[in-house]
């Protein structure tokens, strides 16, 4: 193991890591107390310039109250919701097929096909903006939920894609082709032995999914404009404007927008990490 | 029986070229949906860079002219110069990840939250970290105030300053980005051999000589994925860019992402054309980086099937 195991250091080194370790974990983590601490706070306190004493009041409820009420901020967070689910299950399908068509046949394009929905994975959304917009445009779904969705599908595919592959490379060929002896069809053994041993490769996909499209922006101001189909995102981000100085509004807000996210990161934490470093994790 | 007789033959010409064809029906739904909306797209933005465009009336053909107006555009060499402070100090992100993920690798009580409040940044917004940046940056409310005041900065703002404004952005980019490569040597250093480890430490190997010779080359993966996430993720700058300052002040602190963004769709015009101009400067730097990818995927495909 690299670095030597503290208890095998002297008492002292122990002690001061166990004194440093938080320490640590306060300073990493100021930014986020920073938003905990102002959600709490009231006007008073912003206008005061207290941002980090202790909060004359505790408004938490009447701000998450203030921000659910007075602006739209439940139609942001379920319209993220309708873009987020749909994306992770249509991107995760599409993939699943393409991944066990590259992973498991042998025909001359494969590799560069494979190369292909790598490097679109990887091109920087801005040579796409204008001819996504303006297709999106002329099929009628400019500023619709299913323009965005149908973007998301597609361009998650490409990682998907190469996750998907990488997995389903690994698994042990022996079982395709003695199924292929007993002459089980292709779609047989897609269905019947590849999709239940790649389970785990779909739940990395789908946190992983999940957490990029919620935190999508680019895309969101692209192709929606108002209130009707805006995911939570773009919504903060207009809120913003209106608010100016009303951080604890802002806090709120942020906190609401994170919170998904958050707590799909903490349930799923191990198919998170695995999606993360391309199955990189053991066990 | 000439019925049945056609059905059997169709069934073995399908067993016969079903592992030819299957592949196929496979690809057939990704591939469709990603060559319309990501492999077209590239081209047809390559092309409209040679027209001008406002995005409704009749697209006029200009043959290099967008590309000569860049040579000359300011503002856009502010923001080539802009990208490149990103991808270099961006870059900080690997080895604080690194020197954190070492900090982090041991066995005490409660370690496993520890880590996962490390991580933590990673999944939140950019545009919530934006914002949270932008706050502490604010010159009379912010959390940085009083620190600014201690050493003479009062009402200094580091978002309104055009030579602070970027690394300012950059700095808090950095905050997610580094939990980002903390996650990946954090798994690379679990995967380690701890037998060489061993040999190493039994050859007198010891702190930095055992790190630089024994464990930095297992981190190779890791390594390599941070470096490319770090490098995308410098290049692809523009939700920070558009939550924190919006290029400004006057375009300082403006990169390539949200200049093309900014002349293509906003209240500055619908300069399609010259929008599309800037993405394919992006896109061709971006492009090395991407070749160099493949290539390195391309040999461990190669030496897999050796």
């Amino acid at each position: 193991m690299f670095p030597t195991p503290i208890h095998q250091r002297p008492i002292v080194n122990q002690y001061i890591y166990k004194i440093f370790l938080p320490i640590s974990l306060i300073i990493w983590l100021i930014p986020i107390f920073g938003i905990l601490m102002t959600s709490i706070r009231g006007l008073g306190d912003i206008t005061a310039g207290n941002m980090w004493g202790t909060p004359s009041e505790f408004l938490l409820f009447s701000n998450l109250y203030d921000v659910f009420t007075n602006t739209p901020m439940i139609k942001y967070t379920l319209n993220s919701f309708k873009v987020t689910i749909p994306t992770m299950l249509g991107a995760v399908a599409l993939s699943c097929m393409t991944g066990f068509a590259l992973a498991n046949y042998k025909f001359k394009t494969n590799l560069i096909i494979f190369f292909i929905f790598i490097a679109g994975n990887f091109v920087p959304f801005q040579i796409l903006m204008i001819p996504v917009r303006d297709l999106t445009f002329k099929i009628g779904l400019y500023n619709t939920i299913t323009g965005l969705v149908l973007f998301h599908v597609a361009f998650q595919t490409g990682f998907c894609t190469l996750f998907m592959r990488n997995f389903i490379k690994a698994l042990p060929q022996e079982l395709i082709e003695a199924a292929r002896m007993d002459g089980a069809s292709e779609f047989r053994i897609f269905w019947k032995i590849i999709l239940p041993l790649t389970r785990p490769a779909i739940a990395a996909l789908c946190v992983l999914i999940f957490t990029f499209i919620w935190n999508d922006y680019f895309w969101a101001t692209v192709l929606i404009q108002g209130d009707h189909a805006m995911p939570i995102t773009a919504g903060l981000k207009s809120l913003n404007g209106q608010w100016i100085t009303a951080y604890h509004l802002l806090s709120t807000g942020s906190i609401v927008a994170a919170i998904p996210p958050v707590i799909m990161f903490f349930l799923m934490q191990k198919h998170f990490i695995a999606g993360l470093t391309l199955g990189a994790t053991k066990g | 029986m000439e019925l049945n007789n056609s059905k059997a033959k169709r069934i073995t010409w399908w067993q016969k070229n079903q592992v030819k064809i299957s592949p196929w029906i496979f690809l057939a739904p990704g591939l469709i949906f990603f060559s319309i909306y990501v492999i077209a797209p590239i081209f047809v933005s390559i092309g409209i860079s040679f027209y001008q465009w406002d995005g409704l009336s009749p697209s006029i053909y200009v043959g290099l002219q967008n590309y000569i107006e860049l040579l000359d555009d300011e503002y856009f060499y502010i923001s080539l110069w802009n990208n490149l402070k990103w991808l270099i100090f961006f870059m900080l992100a690997v080895p604080i990840g690194l020197g954190l993920a070492i900090f982090l690798n041991q066995i005490v009580f409660g370690i496993r939250l520890i880590k996962s409040l490390f991580f933590f940044p990673f999944v939140i917004s950019q545009v919530v970290i934006g914002l949270i940046f932008t706050w502490f940056y604010q010159p009379n409310y912010g959390v940085i105030a009083p620190f600014l005041n201690l050493i003479g900065l009062e009402g200094f703002s580091i978002l309104a300053n055009e030579n602070t404004a970027t690394y300012g952005i950059i700095f808090a980019g950095l905050y997610p980005q580094i939990a980002y490569c903390l996650i990946l040597y954090l798994t690379g250093l679990n995967n380690i051999n701890p037998e060489q480890i061993e040999a190493g430490r039994m050859d007198g190997a010891k702190g930095f000589h055992l790190f630089w010779n024994i464990v930095l080359p297992q981190l190779r993966h890791a390594t390599f994925l941070a470096i490319v996430v770090t490098v995308i993720g410098a290049l692809r700058s523009f939700d920070m860019v558009a939550i924190m300052t919006q290029g400004g002040p006057y375009g300082y602190s403006n990169v390539l992402a949200y200049y093309m963004f900014e002349q293509a769709l906003s209240e500055y015009g619908y300069r399609m054309g010259y929008g599309s101009a800037i993405a394919t400067v992006l896109f061709t730097i971006m492009m090395f980086y991407i070749l160099f990818f493949i290539y390195r995927m391309y040999r461990n495909e190669r030496e897999d099937n050796n």
